[in-house]
């Protein structure tokens, strides 16, 4: 799990926390919730071989990486929304998963935009 | 002579499940044990506040996720243990190294940015349909997610 440069990407240009402040950093205006999120469905290739996988338990790698890259774009869209509003930092970023049909789930991010000085 | 045969298919199935299963599962904790180890020297605390206030020098989220599966042995023995209830320790061995294997991914991306302590963090648990999802409520597949903000101070 090595930071990639969607990482660094998003990090640079907007700045997130888990926590109620940008810690170390004053906050001007409020701006409300943003939120991303994105609904992605299994891919048969990696179902198949998390089927044997769940035979012996452990880590299914395809399904990491799926829902880790969903996140992703979740957090992009939630960033892009930030963006629009003139926000430089998301505070208080929660991450929900909620599935619709079999084999599908929607991956959400959602937080305070604020914007610092 | 077929249904015979089937009952073989099953517990040839059951027990190779069963031998490879725990392989993986202590070589997980014996690889979890060591990381652990490594990575002692950074705090992770679930509290918001932090003493030095004027001594931060970047705030940043980090997080870490896995998805972990029950063997097919454990998920027998469970279906066995619904019957007279009580502790289905299979399944509190696989939440619990999910869940120290998703604090490790998260340390590990904390420590690449050089933080020095990682705030408030949080632990969620997605249950995912896995292969049975004809039976909700029945997963035998988790996402655990744990994310915090990992804060870098000045030296």
């Amino acid at each position: 799990m090595e930071l990639t440069s969607v990482d660094l990407w998003l990090n640079k240009r907007i700045e997130l926390t888990s926590v109620d402040c940008v810690p170390g950093k004053k906050i001007v205006a409020h701006f409300g919730i943003v939120q991303g999120s994105t609904v992605r469905a299994r891919h048969m290739g990696s179902d198949i071989a998390a089927g044997l996988k769940n035979m012996i338990g452990g880590e299914l790698k395809g399904y990491t990486k799926l829902l880790e890259d969903s996140r992703k774009e979740a957090m992009e869209r939630m960033c892009r929304q930030a963006e629009m509003l003139g926000a430089n930092a998301v505070i208080n970023v929660r991450f929900a998963t909620a599935s619709i049909t079999q084999g599908a789930a929607e991956i959400m991010a959602y937080g305070t935009a604020v914007r610092t000085e | 002579m077929e249904q015979l045969l089937q009952i073989f298919l099953f517990i040839v199935t059951i027990a190779v499940a069963y031998a490879l299963g725990s392989i993986v599962e202590s070589e997980h904790y014996v690889s979890i044990e060591k990381r652990e180890k490594d990575c002692l020297s950074l705090p992770v605390v679930t509290s918001y506040k932090i003493e030095e206030k004027d001594n931060i020098l970047e705030a940043r989220l980090v997080y870490g996720s896995v998805v972990i599966s029950v063997d097919y042995f454990k998920r027998f023995l469970a279906v066995l243990r619904n019957f007279t209830g009580g502790r289905l320790t299979a399944y509190e061995s696989l939440l619990d190294r999910g869940r120290r294997e998703a604090i490790l991914r998260m340390k590990k991306k904390a420590q690449e940015l050089k933080a020095d302590i990682v705030l408030n963090m949080r632990f969620e648990t997605f249950p995912i349909g896995g292969l049975s999802s004809a039976q909700p409520g029945a997963s035998n597949c988790f996402e655990i997610l744990a994310y915090g903000t990992a804060v870098r101070l000045k030296s």
